[in-house]
């Protein structure tokens, strides 16, 4: 497959939309065609917050997709209304720290990691976005996982720079958490 | 502990005329506040069956959701002529519409003028938050110089952009306007007294007098970017010197109908 | 230069910027308020006109305003907001002073929602204000297209004194998407000969309005735009193909609608059914002759839209007769998804519609009251 489709959904202030941001410049800086569509307009303000991005070789036709072939549910709603959606062979990725269930799909691949947690233990419970497409990148492999780390190098506002490394570690936490994951499965 | 439940009085109890839909509002909002006055005088007045409101465009757009009463929803800033069509088919109504700043002293401005200027026995409720809120955070003809919006990301430039527009003082000088002050949300005592001028407002229209109007100062966190205390302290601090609070016009009678 | 990823509105102003806006009067509105924020910051830095107006209604005149004095003057706004402009639109196409409209379409009609729609096709494309003019109006599908036509539309309203409407819907206006900016324009104008731009000394005084008392005057009024029209119609047609040489099913959309079945066509196409797309940039001048010469080889129509069908109306002027046309359209602030346009190729393809006469709309209600029934 040469287009890949991925929704990163959760509660607003959850950093879903710069999440979904920084996978597109990666992709876009690594040579790849791309495109961003953010949910929009006031509904967001202590409601959802998600964007679909679309990866692919070819110039993208549609920008929206039915059934994403990646998914990442910051929050309970997000699995709740995306599971049913899920491309067959595609991948959840789960943030355990706040969802307390598990998927009941067996043709779609889950992984449970627990993306606060993490962030907390880095120090700053607003990178769980950046652990969580870590671990998204690791699993879908459209994208070589470091590419993130240098489109936030190249993208990142200047005021923000300081916090690049605690930023990169915990995008390399996600990825070795998914390593470990998938290693214990072999 | 049920004796305690026991003796406890009911301090808050949801008025009949709202809606048991929790409003959708940000965190320290005080449309919520404006929201639960106009709907406490509703009740006390028992009116709330003989009431038509006309909601706005602004982040009030669901207030008819909120009002458990009729309601009508305008086109943006248009409130006081769809008020002004009801109450000139349905006199014995009691019409209010209830607006932001955006809403009426922008794109609205002719309507809430002219409506003023007939004299329409119609109530506006007026939410002044400097800002316009639904629509993420622009410049809106009450924003404070040098403040800072989306749309003056240098602060507002009174060279460019002028002055804040105070409406209640402007709307006063018209000659058939009843009864126009200027209240505040900023802390207990002044909802209180928010509450007496909403409740005068109405009883304005209720014996025929004409025009009322109450400008109510708001906050809007999320668009001041400053948290739900500290926006308080805004109003307060920042607002009330541009926005002073104070009775703009009391026509003479309305002291014999509040008897 | 390369590619950056770009945001939708804010992309699309900054083009205008760099095409030499020296003008822009605007109210804020979801989904195009990104395009007034981005003129609020860029417009006074560059020592250039920017002003948040008290309304469309005024916003749409300080652009006439601008307009008459030769500069480039425009607006962006969405639906609701461009409602409210019609009367100045009118003004400002009976004056033939060229300006830029910018309509990032939302769902209604009413208040509706901020939802991304193609609603207001017939409002841009046939009109909307009163008496009889042509706007220009062009649909782009893509943030680069949007920078380039946005660019392009400053031209053509210049070269031809015209309205230029460029309509996307609100899917553009949110989306991000790699794209490269033009260089900035030296703003190195020639002042036409007709601007109202107080300069008066040497010359006679000059005077732009809309008002031709005299009938006569405003039947002259009237075939000068139509005239032009017929020379815009000659020389500025618009439009992208995929896959049309040997398409047996054509699909006719644009803007969003274009871009969803270009997905649909490449999978059909793996699928070996013989399908194209042809996504008309213009849709005033609309390419009538264009699809009537697909109508000879191909054997049958697909018109996506979204909306209700308002394009079919045009693909059917087009066609003639010569072929069947169905339709499939989401309306609301929906955007279809790919599969739905797949599926209609699919059905297309498996029993061949024949009858040329048949109410498409109709036979498309009965369809799409069954898909939405199973997405809920
Ligand atoms: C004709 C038209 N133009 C623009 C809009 C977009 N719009 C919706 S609400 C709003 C501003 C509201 O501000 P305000 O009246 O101050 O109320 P608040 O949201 O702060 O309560 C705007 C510009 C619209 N709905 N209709």
């Amino acid at each position: 497959m040469t287009e890949t489709s991925i929704i990163i959904s959760g509660f607003g202030g959850q950093g879903t939309l710069f999440a979904g941001q920084l996978l597109a410049y990666a992709a876009m800086d690594y040579g790849k065609e791309v495109t961003w569509i953010p949910s929009y307009g006031p509904e967001m303000r202590g409601g959802t917050a998600r964007c679909i991005v679309i990866i692919s070789d070819e110039k993208i036709g549609s920008p929206v997709a039915r059934n994403p072939f990646a998914v990442i549910a910051m929050n309970v709603p997000s699995v709740n209304m995306y599971e049913p959606l899920v491309a067959p062979g595609g991948y959840m990725i789960i943030n355990e720290s706040l969802v307390d269930q598990k998927i009941e799909r067996t043709d779609i691949q889950p992984i449970y990691i627990p993306g606060n947690d993490i962030a907390k233990e880095l120090g700053n419970i607003r990178i769980t976005n950046m652990v969580m497409i870590g671990a998204l990148l690791e699993l879908v492999q459209v994208l070589p996982v470091d590419e993130l780390k240098k489109a936030l190098d190249s993208h990142i506002p200047e005021r923000h720079r300081g916090t690049l490394p605690i930023n990169f570690e915990a995008i390399e936490r996600g990825a070795k958490f998914v390593q470990e994951v998938l290693a214990e499965k072999v | 502990m049920v004796s305690e439940t026991n003796n406890a009085t009911l301090v808050y109890e949801r008025p009949e005329s709202l809606t048991e839909m929790p409003t959708f509002y940000c965190p320290g909002c005080t449309h919520g506040t404006a929201h639960r006055l106009v709907a406490e005088v509703l009740d006390e007045m028992g009116i709330r069956e003989t009431t038509i409101g006309v909601a706005p465009v602004g982040c009030s757009v669901f207030a008819y959701n909120y009002f458990n009463h009729d309601y009508v929803e305008a086109a943006h800033g248009r409130a006081p002529a769809m008020a002004t069509g009801i109450k000139r088919v349905l006199p014995k109504k009691m019409v209010y519409t209830y607006q932001g700043d955006g809403d009426l002293a922008s794109i609205g401005m002719g309507e809430i003028m002219h409506a003023a200027a007939r004299g329409e026995n119609i109530t506006v409720i007026y939410l002044n938050n400097a800002i316009y809120g639904m629509t993420g955070g622009q410049m809106s003809p009450t924003t404070l110089p040098n403040m800072k919006t989306t749309s003056t990301p240098l602060g507002r430039d009174v060279e460019v952009a002028g002055y804040p527009i105070r409406m209640a003082e402007i709307i006063s000088n018209l000659d058939a306007v009843s009864y126009v002050v200027r209240r505040s949300l900023h802390n207990p005592a002044n909802i209180r007294k928010t509450k007496k001028a909403v409740k005068t407002a109405f009883q304005t229209q209720a014996s025929g007098m004409g025009f009322s109007m109450v400008e109510i100062l708001s906050s809007c966190p999320t668009n001041w970017k400053l948290s739900p205390s500290k926006s308080l302290e805004f109003i307060e601090e920042q607002m009330i010197p541009v926005y002073p609070i104070a009775d703009f016009k009391v026509n003479p009678e309305i002291k014999n109908i509040k008897g | 230069m390369v590619k950056k990823l770009l945001k939708g509105n804010e992309a699309f102003a900054e083009a205008a910027i760099r095409a030499g806006c020296e003008g822009f009067f605007g109210y804020p509105i979801t989904p195009s308020t990104e395009f007034l924020e981005h003129m609020a910051k860029r417009m006074p830095e560059l020592g250039r006109g920017f002003v948040q107006a008290e309304s469309e209604v005024a916003a749409i005149n300080m652009v006439y305003g601008a307009a008459c004095t030769g500069k480039r003057a425009m607006t962006a706004s969405s639906s609701p907001g461009i409602s409210l402009m019609m009367e100045g639109i009118s003004y400002i196409a009976g004056t033939e002073v060229p300006a830029v409209i910018v309509n990032v379409m939302r769902g209604g009609p009413g208040l509706g929602n901020i939802a991304p729609s193609q609603g207001d096709y017939n409002q841009m494309v046939k009109g909307g204000g009163h008496g009889d003019y042509f706007p220009i109006v062009l649909a782009p599908a893509s943030v680069q297209e949007a920078i380039d036509y946005i660019t392009l539309a400053f031209d053509l309203a210049d070269k031809y004194r015209s309205l230029v409407f460029v309509i996307v819907d609100g899917n553009l206006g949110q989306m991000m998407e790699p794209a490269e900016l033009p260089p900035m324009r030296d703003l190195d104008f020639i002042t036409p000969e007709w601007a109202v731009d107080g300069e008066t000394e040497g010359r006679e005084r000059r005077f732009l309005s809309s008002i031709y008392i005299d009938p006569k005057d405003e039947e002259v009024t009237n075939i000068r735009l139509l005239r032009r029209k017929l020379e815009i119609e000659k020389n500025e047609i618009l439009y992208h193909t995929e896959e049309i040489d040997d398409a047996e099913i054509v699909i006719v959309a644009f803007g969003t609608a274009g871009r969803v079945a270009s997905t649909a066509v490449r999978q059909a196409r793996q699928e070996g059914i013989k399908v194209g797309l042809f996504r008309p940039i213009t849709l005033s001048p609309f390419p009538y002759k264009e699809i009537e010469k697909l109508a000879d080889q191909a054997k049958s129509m697909l018109v996506a839209e979204m909306n209700t069908g308002m394009m079919l109306d045009d693909v059917s002027l087009s066609v003639k007769g010569k072929i069947p046309i169905e339709f499939y359209g989401r309306m609301g602030g929906i955007t279809p998804f790919p599969d739905e346009i797949l599926d209609e190729i699919r059905r297309i393809n498996n029993s061949p519609p024949t009858d040329t006469d048949f109410n498409a709309r109709e036979a498309w209600l009965d369809r799409l009251e069954l898909i939405i029934e199973g997405e809920n």
